[in-house]
């Protein structure tokens, strides 16, 4: 890579259920824009070198429409000149917000850039309010619009994963989630926000005292034949992140705390009934691009959107549970879709920065079937 | 209970304060009432007509909350039945309310004086007793009961909120123990439990002669006990035999009974308990129905009973059934005779008049008839001599009615009851009151068929009644409708109007299936297909008729009773109108418009917008068959609209609607028909994978599957439809009954009527 691109800063709001949550009366832009207000002034950042402010959302429409990255610019009262990009590829949404920046960056195209993602999936619900899938699409190629639950069915199937270890799974979420609450991990990167209700600065989405036996109890939520419930499904989540990519040299001079530095980037496609999966093959991918192996790999932030999903690429990527998901998964703290890929990054590297490590991936499967992968280097 | 008389007055739309009292140390001084209002949004069936109306209540306590009084324009006391306790309350509220506030107390026992006693002269003059009954949003009965000293303006205006916002049936009683109701219905439920043990009736048997055949409902005598509370049913009976004088023969007939005692003693309280003479046993998985036998003292399975003098009375009425020789018969006869006696002995001291007395009966306890109407039914002077034969005394208001043409008759198309000073009286009617029952004994109908009349309501507006079996519609209903709309014609000449109305318990429950799975059993499937172009065809001519329709649904509006309420120009709702479009329950889709017409209003009106927004809504609201739980819920499903109104008393609905079709016929043109964008196959394809996703999650069974198709294609506006063309709303019916007789060439859909039919319950298949 020519010009180092290096992400520093990283702020987020807590992460809330849908529906029944801190957030169901908060619109997801201004949700954004106190995360994009928050993360100028504790960084230090000199708002008027951002090039642009690219947000990633899975459903951008209805209060999520228009250009909403734009008018989270306005929202957030960042100047004028700062230009605004909404990018959609649904859970990769805002990893490929990363992507795209550190691209542009290395293509000379700009110093600075935010990238983050805003979802309310209380308030834009999943399929949108308009969903009109192509006839001939969904006669030709069905699974290209296929539910999520079932992708996951299919992997727990295809990789004999049975309902207790994807209830461990689950349970092992929720107790390092908790862990980490407690020992106040997340303080750095929450964006408290203030609501009708009060300032909510903590995520509410965790239950730590999820049981196996409290799971055993559930129903299969997507197949009464199968094995993937509630209980071990990511839950509909409202929230919004963001942090800054910029070249390593612009973070040096303008003295911004580095979290890390980027060493490779990847998409990759695959068959959509069994997307969970398609985090293998991006990683791969990008593992290859920085020259690296997953052994060389210290932390590693996969992201959780079924246990039988992260369960199925632990098995076929041969990943050591010991570096995984430190601070819980997205089955315990939530993934809020546009949100999460932004998330799982920014955390694998301030895992790797907290912990003293080398290096990170953080890698996560998109609905339709796809994967998505970065690999970052400690600074 | 007073949190259920909050309720109706907030359904009503009125704010109210509910105040409760403060618990021992308590850390929250409202937690009773807030807790209570928590629980009636739990509580089915509902209290409220409408969740948002909790907001309508105030939660608070008598100790810290007494001065937001002075802003209340009625002060309702329902507190624990203890003078001294009621007593301390009233010397509170009189620091606090305004002058001129009415105050009212739900006492069942103590009388009005006792409770005024002490205080001062405007809380006298604006102080009554309004006894609500349990649960008071479903039960119409409130008895009045006044004193010496009550303002009678006061008790205007209190018995006209009663009567136009809470939808009360009110009786004005004298103030004597348990008034009307409770007298005579502890009574019927001593009677009919002594009766049962010594006659060695098993319960099902008691309650199969005691209940229908006599026009009770369904629960009996035991059943009723279970549903009240076996635990309740002591207090009632004490503060009888306290207040009532050792004369009367309920002291006579009372009697407590061990196996009862046990029952409440030992947790079995009735249905809110773990039992009562029935019970759900649940062990070993299995849910089966038990009842307790009066001998054994053990649950024992459930049988259901025949009684042979319910059959005899199917041919013979009353007299058969009170006749017959078993004792069944006898059972019949020993509880009815014991229980008319004591009500007309009653007359003249629990009420003036036994027309009260039979009113209160009905709307306290849903008799279909009351003492005095069961009474003429069997004939006073036969009772009369019954009576005799049977060495029992008669009361002597029987033997002159007797001697008369019964306790009620019409005269000059005027219904008249049989008054104690041995004279006829008109019986009266509130101001505003029409009903449909009047009007039919002064005239004819203008036409009439077995299934539908049409009615002269006076002042140009011509009244649509269904008459038919549950109300059920037919092609006899359609071709009443034609009728109406030749009869109106132009609104020019002796008709400007029509209101779609009747005094059934149920509006209309939908299409009759009977006579549709005959026809299908015997593959006249053209017979039905033409039943379905000839009632599209119907609500469509009555709908662009030049004239307006209101219709004016109570109880069920189902299926096709649903869809003449959305082909009409406006609806006047009874409060309590059960609603919605169910046809896929029986495997169906909604075939006479009721597709076309959900789409159009979620498209005008829906609360989200876009090409899929009014398809996926609509198909949410059909294909679950959606019922709203009384008229207020209508209008989120948009079966009400805007300009609709809703009528809370049940008998002022006729007239509420023959104002709204005046009005309407003021300045009336035909409503234009609409176009509607639907997307096509795109919306069919998003309809289909949602219901495949349900399906495999085991939420839509597999014929669920196969109707949800239908109706899906429907509602995308079928294969052709794109959003840059608007359908009409022909094309759209075209559809609906397209797909409506592909179902019924469907073996599925025969088994999901047949099921209904059988079992009046919906088929998973």
């Amino acid at each position: 890579m020519t010009t180092n691109v290096v992400i520093s800063g990283f702020k987020r709001t807590a992460f809330q259920p849908a529906k029944k949550g801190a957030f169901a009366k908060m619109r997801s832009d201004d949700l954004a824009a106190a995360v994009l207000k928050d993360l100028v002034k504790s960084s230090g950042l000199k708002a008027s070198d951002v090039e642009d402010v690219m947000l990633g959302c899975a459903f951008p429409e209805a209060e999520q429409g228009f250009n909403v990255a734009r008018l989270v610019v306005n929202l957030s009262e960042l100047p004028i000149s700062v230009g605004g990009v909404t990018v959609n590829r649904f859970c990769g949404s805002s990893m490929s917000t990363i992507h795209f920046a550190a691209g542009q960056i290395m293509a000379g195209a700009g110093d600075v850039y935010i990238a983050g993602g805003l979802e309310s999936m209380t308030r834009v619900p999943m399929t949108g309010f308009n969903p009109m899938p192509n006839p001939k699409l969904a006669a030709d190629y069905p699974q290209a619009y296929i539910g999520m639950g079932e992708t996951a069915e299919n992997l727990a199937n295809k990789y004999k994963i049975d309902r207790k270890s994807q209830d461990e799974f689950a349970v092992k979420s929720h107790e390092k989630a908790a862990a980490a609450a407690k020992a106040g991990k997340f303080k750095d990167e929450i964006t408290p926000v203030e609501t009708a209700d009060g300032v909510v600065d903590s995520d509410g989405t965790i239950r730590p005292d999820t049981t196996m036996e409290g799971l055993a109890g559930l129903k299969p939520a997507f197949d009464e034949k199968g094995s993937v419930t509630a209980g071990t499904s990511s839950p509909l989540t409202d929230g919004a992140a963001a942090c800054i990519v910029c070249s390593e040299d612009y973070a040096k001079k303008n003295n911004l705390e580095i979290l890390a530095r980027i060493r490779g980037m990847a998409v990759s496609g695959c068959e959509a009934e069994i997307m969970g999966i398609g985090p293998v093959q991006a990683s791969k991918k990008a593992l290859e691009r920085a020259g690296l192996k997953l052994s060389d790999m210290d932390v590693i932030e996969l992201n959780e959107a079924f246990a039988a999903q992260s369960l199925a690429v632990i098995e076929e990527m041969g990943i050591d549970q010991s570096k995984l998901n430190l601070d819980g998964g997205a089955i315990a703290l939530g993934h809020p879709l546009g949100v999460s890929g932004v998330r799982i990054t920014c955390k694998a590297a301030s895992i790797m920065k907290r912990e003293g490590k080398k290096y990170a991936l953080a890698t996560m499967c998109i609905g339709g079937g796809q994967g998505i992968a970065t690999v970052l280097e400690a600074v | 209970m007073g949190s259920g008389i909050a309720a109706q007055v907030a359904n009503a739309g009125h704010d109210v304060l509910l105040l409760d009292i403060v618990p021992k140390d308590a850390e929250n001084r409202n937690m009773l009432a807030e807790g209570a209002i928590a629980k009636m949004l739990k509580t089915d069936p509902a209290p409220l007509m409408h969740k948002r109306n909790a907001k309508r209540i105030t939660p608070g306590n008598v100790e810290d909350d007494l001065e937001k009084i002075k802003d209340c324009d009625w002060i309702i006391e329902v507190v624990l039945e203890n003078l001294d306790i009621k007593k301390s309350l009233y010397e509170k509220l009189e620091k606090h309310r305004t002058d001129g506030t009415y105050v009212s107390s739900n006492t069942s026992s103590i009388p009005l004086e006792q409770l005024v006693e002490g205080r001062s002269a405007d809380f006298t003059k604006n102080f009554m007793i309004t006894h609500f009954f349990n649960p008071p949003r479903y039960l119409r009965l409130l008895e009045l009961v006044t004193g010496d000293k009550t303002d009678p303006k006061a008790v205007s205006v209190v018995r006209d909120f009663c009567d136009r916002k809470l939808g009360k049936g009110v009786v004005v009683c004298h103030d004597t123990p348990g008034f009307i109701a409770n007298r005579i219905g502890a009574f019927w439920l001593q009677a009919g439990v002594n009766e049962a043990f010594d006659l060695g009736l098993s319960v099902e048997e008691a309650d199969a002669v005691m209940s229908r055949p006599v026009g009770i409902p369904k629960t009996g005598v035991f059943g009723l006990i279970d549903l009240v509370g076996l635990d309740l049913m002591p207090h009632l009976s004490k503060s009888l035999l306290s207040n009532l004088p050792k004369s009367d023969a309920y002291h006579a007939i009372y009697k407590e009974y061990d196996l009862i005692n046990k029952l409440i003693e030992t947790g079995y309280t009735g249905r809110k308990g773990k039992g009562g003479f029935y019970r759900l046993n649940t062990e070993g998985g299995q849910r089966v129905k038990e009842s307790i036998g009066l001998v054994t003292g053990e649950y024992e399975e459930s049988k259901k009973a025949k009684p042979a003098a319910v059959d005899a009375a199917k041919d013979g009425g009353i007299r058969a059934l009170v006749t017959h020789d078993d004792k069944t018969g006898q059972y019949a006869w020993n509880v009815l005779s014991q229980m008319l006696s004591y009500a007309a002995s009653l007359v003249g001291e629990i009420a003036d008049n036994v027309y009260d007395i039979d009113r209160a009966m009905k709307l306290g306890y849903n008799f279909k008839k009351g003492p005095f109407e069961l009474i003429d039914e069997m004939g006073a002077g036969w009772f009369a001599e019954q009576l005799k034969s049977h060495n029992m005394d008669v009361p002597e208001i029987v033997t002159k009615a007797g001697a008369a043409d019964g306790f009620y008759k019409v005269e000059d198309g005027q219904k008249k009851y049989f008054g104690r000073d041995g004279k006829y009286h008109d019986i009266p009617r509130d101001d505003g009151v029409i009903l449909l029952e009047d009007i039919k004994l002064t005239t004819k109908p203008v036409k009439k068929n077995s299934s539908a009349a049409l009615w002269d309501i006076g002042d140009g507006v011509l009244c649509l009644e269904f008459c038919g079996k549950m109300n059920a519609l037919d092609d006899k209903v359609m071709f009443m409708i034609y009728e109406a709309i030749g009869q109106i014609g132009d609104g020019s000449g002796d008709y400007k109007a029509l209101v779609v109305y009747n005094e059934g318990s149920n509006f209309s429950v939908g299409a009759n299936l009977g006579l549709a799975l005959f026809a299908l059993n015997v593959g006249m499937y053209e017979a039905v297909d033409g039943l379905v172009q000839l009632g599209q065809d119907a609500y469509k001519t009555l709908k662009y008729a030049p004239f307006p329709v209101v219709s004016a649904p109570s109880g069920m509006a189902l299926g096709g009773g649903c869809e003449i309420l959305l082909h009409s120009d406006a609806v006047q709702a009874h409060a309590e109108t059960y609603t919605g479009l169910v046809e896929v329950g029986v495997g169906l889709i909604p075939g006479w418009g009721g597709c076309k017409e959900m789409l159009k209003r979620h498209h005008k009106f829906g609360k989200f917008k876009g090409p899929m927004a009014h398809v996926s809504a609509a198909f949410e609201q059909i294909g679950l068959a959606k019922v709203a739980k009384s008229a207020d819920e209508a209008r989120d499903m948009m079966i009400l609209l805007k300009d609709d109104e809703i009528t809370m008393n049940r008998d002022r609905l006729l007239a509420d609607a023959k104002a709204k079709a005046l009005e309407l016929a003021k300045d009336y043109g035909a409503p234009e028909p609409a176009e509607i964008p639907l997307p096509g196959p795109t919306a069919q394809v998003a309809l289909n994978m949602a219901v495949a996703d349900l399906n495999k999650s085991g939420k839509a069974t597999d014929y669920d599957v196969v109707v949800s198709k239908a109706l899906a294609n429907v509602l995308s506006g079928g294969d052709k439809a794109d959003m840059t063309e608007p359908l009409t709303e022909d094309r759209i019916l075209e559809l609906e009954a397209e797909e409506f007789k592909g179902l019924i060439r469907n073996k599925g859909t025969v088994k999901r009527i047949e099921h209904m039919m059988e079992t009046g319950k919906p088929l998973r298949n």
